[in-house]
């Protein structure tokens, strides 16, 4: 919801709504108007509300093997927030969120301005390259990224081996979270520039020919004039990047398999949410922890929002 | 399907600026950002290449040759052991991913249709609670909402089945914001009270005069639904058991822990790899067509704006 404020829903102007004895035809309106809505709505409730609600109620319990069922209260809450498993994880996310979206911002940014500009040449055949990862699924993406990284075939350990040096470490304690942030940004560069490159073009030209005339160089032009322009495209790709960074799973997931001992159970929330609810079996924790990770990103999409909108009264 | 929701985003920003201005080409072209470009692009396109090579070779070749250029070609043999693999399950797979991608789609694209026209072309009681409502849904995590259908679909005994991946997968909530922005500058308020006078009835009037202006925004939803569902992982992981209701993803990271597992099973890497270049491809080939759609369907919108 706090992202579409950057987006307001264009206000449809209908006939002023009066209170008056509703003639057939708008009894006839409200009907349609129902039936349009309700298939979506009837699934909306069955597969968000609803689940949305039973996982809160189950949350409050607890299943012990003996005695069954009981309410718990706040407990599954109160041990989530003294889960060192869980914490570190979100601690980890942390540092992947600072890590991951600079790089990630800046360097869409810049190939959507370089784009733009029309400096280079060949720029269809670079924009469509950048941009093609967003076709390939993020399985897939893990998958060939792993065999990339792995010591066994691929093409780093065999240069290194070449050269007669150490394979390279990326898929060691040390590295395994740089090697994620190298795939998450593969996937989604392209598509974060794609995002830029639309709004840079609908700034209107009249814009910055006036600066140009003026004596303007590019950069300058890019700096202050482009690059505000696109603010809440650019505001938008940081909230998308908070919600998908506290939800990382499938990469993790893939790697795993490859690096066993580095990447464990709880390595993401996401991932550590999965085996409580499929590996312990443990239901009602799962869905604790479901529902702080959704709170933990809500607030900070929200968050994002406010800082956005106050550095814009500033200026 | 935050990927999706970034699209569309797009998409609905799209008719409130002022549309497309187009920008003539300026001459100046500079040799040093063009390499610069080419690098990145390459970069980008590096594991592709890579992928492209590797499945051209036997499993022995994979271990034994040089990654990043051709040995012995033996892409027919790994084609045909993809398709053979376990009583070839894996065109079961790629069936289940387009069943399950294609109805998604369409049905995710007929409802938020419907529901966005709805919510922009009449105002009826309740109408803008239950808009605010479907909003804030926008922001839920969808992973974080996938174990709570999960446990609720496990008491329905929905698990396991079709149902569990297309039910969740017809719901877009963004789908329906897009088309309520799309529909409330596409279809004219003075076309529907013409028709209203003509005696035509409220659901007529959707289906022949609104749908066929609404379409280029359902096609929108439709592309992008198409792609989320061909690329989720998380969702089908944790509700499905039997290997023949796999989609691609499922399938592929399967094989892919099978194969990572070790001993014996060596031979499946280059099954593996394969297998992904060949789940790649239909998607590319839906991407390049989704390109135009998606741009045509960005100025229609900018243009009625």
């Amino acid at each position: 919801m706090a992202t579409l404020t950057t987006t307001p829903p264009s206000q449809s102007s209908t006939t002023a709504y009066k209170r008056k004895p509703l003639t057939i035809a708008k009894k006839r309106q409200y009907r349609a108007a129902y039936l349009f809505v309700l298939p979506f709505f009837v699934l909306f409730l069955g597969t968000i509300i609803v689940p949305l609600g039973y996982a809160g109620y189950i949350s409050f319990f607890r299943k012990q093997l003996v005695g069954g069922v009981s309410f718990a209260g706040l407990d599954n809450y109160t041990r989530a927030l003294t889960d060192t498993d869980f914490l570190t994880s979100v601690a980890r996310m942390g540092l992947f969120l600072v890590v991951q979206v600079p790089v990630m911002l800046a360097l869409s940014l810049f190939f959507a301005l370089a784009l733009d500009s029309g400096m280079t040449r060949l720029s269809k055949f670079i924009r469509l390259g950048i941009f093609v990862p967003y076709a390939v699924p993020s399985v897939v993406a893990a998958l060939m990224w792993g065999y990339l990284y792995g010591r066994d075939f691929g093409p780093f350990a065999q240069f290194a081996e070449l050269l007669n040096l150490p394979a390279p470490p990326f898929l060691t304690d040390q590295f395994m979270l740089f090697s994620i942030v190298n795939i998450v940004n593969w996937e989604f560069i392209g598509y974060n520039m794609i995002i830029i490159y639309a709004a840079l073009r609908s700034i209107p030209t009249e814009l910055f020919e006036a600066a140009r005339v003026d004596g303007a160089t590019e950069k300058r032009i890019a700096w202050s004039i482009k690059i505000p322009a696109v603010r809440p495209a650019l505001i938008l790709t940081v909230i998308f990047s908070v919600i998908g960074t506290f939800q990382l799973f499938n990469e993790p997931n893939l790697l795993r398999s490859i690096a066993p001992t580095v990447i464990d159970n709880s390595y993401t929330p996401n991932l550590y949410a999965y085996s409580l609810a499929f590996i312990n079996q443990d239901a009602n924790y799962a869905a604790a922890i479901a529902f702080l990770l959704g709170i933990l990103i809500m607030a900070l999409s929200y968050a994002v929002q406010l800082w956005n909108q106050r550095k814009e009264n500033q200026s | 399907m935050s990927t999706l929701t970034d699209a569309e985003v797009d998409v609905a920003r799209r008719p409130s600026t002022s549309g497309f201005i187009g920008k003539e080409p300026r001459q100046r072209t500079s040799v040093l950002l063009t390499v610069i470009m080419l690098a990145c692009a390459a970069y980008f396109l590096f594991p592709l290449y890579w992928l492209l090579v590797a499945s051209t070779k036997s499993n022995a070749d994979l271990f034994s040759t040089f990654g990043l250029w051709f040995a012995d070609f033996s892409l027919m043999e790994n084609l045909k052991t993809v398709f053979t693999f376990q009583d070839g399950i894996f065109s079961q797979w790629v069936l289940n991913s387009l069943l399950y991608s294609v109805v998604s789609a369409v049905g995710a694209s007929i409802l938020a249709t419907a529901a966005g026209y709805a919510f922009a072309k009449y105002e009826f009681p309740g109408g803008k609670a239950l808009f605010s409502i479907i909003l804030g849904a926008i922001m839920i995590p969808t992973t974080a909402l996938a174990i709570p259908t999960y446990l609720l679909f496990a008491r329905a005994e929905l698990t396991d089945t079709y149902w569990a991946i297309i039910l969740p997968s017809l719901v877009s909530p963004f789908g329906v914001y897009l088309m309520r922005v799309y529909a409330a500058d596409a279809v004219d308020y003075s076309l529907i009270e013409a028709a209203r006078c003509d005696g035509v009835g409220e659901i007529r009037i959707f289906f022949t005069v609104a749908l066929r202006l609404l379409v280029p925004g359902a096609v929108t939803v439709l592309l992008f639904t198409l792609v989320a569902t061909w690329n989720n992982y998380f969702l089908p992981l944790i509700m499905l058991n039997s290997p023949e209701k796999f989609p691609l993803p499922v399938g592929l990271a399967q094989w892919q822990s099978t194969a990572a597992g070790g001993s014996g099973s060596q031979a499946l890497f280059s099954t593996v790899i394969t297998g992904s270049l060949v789940s790649i491809i239909p998607l590319v080939i839906a991407f390049l067509f989704l390109q135009r759609f998606w741009q045509s369907g960005l100025s229609t919108g900018g243009v009625k704006a």
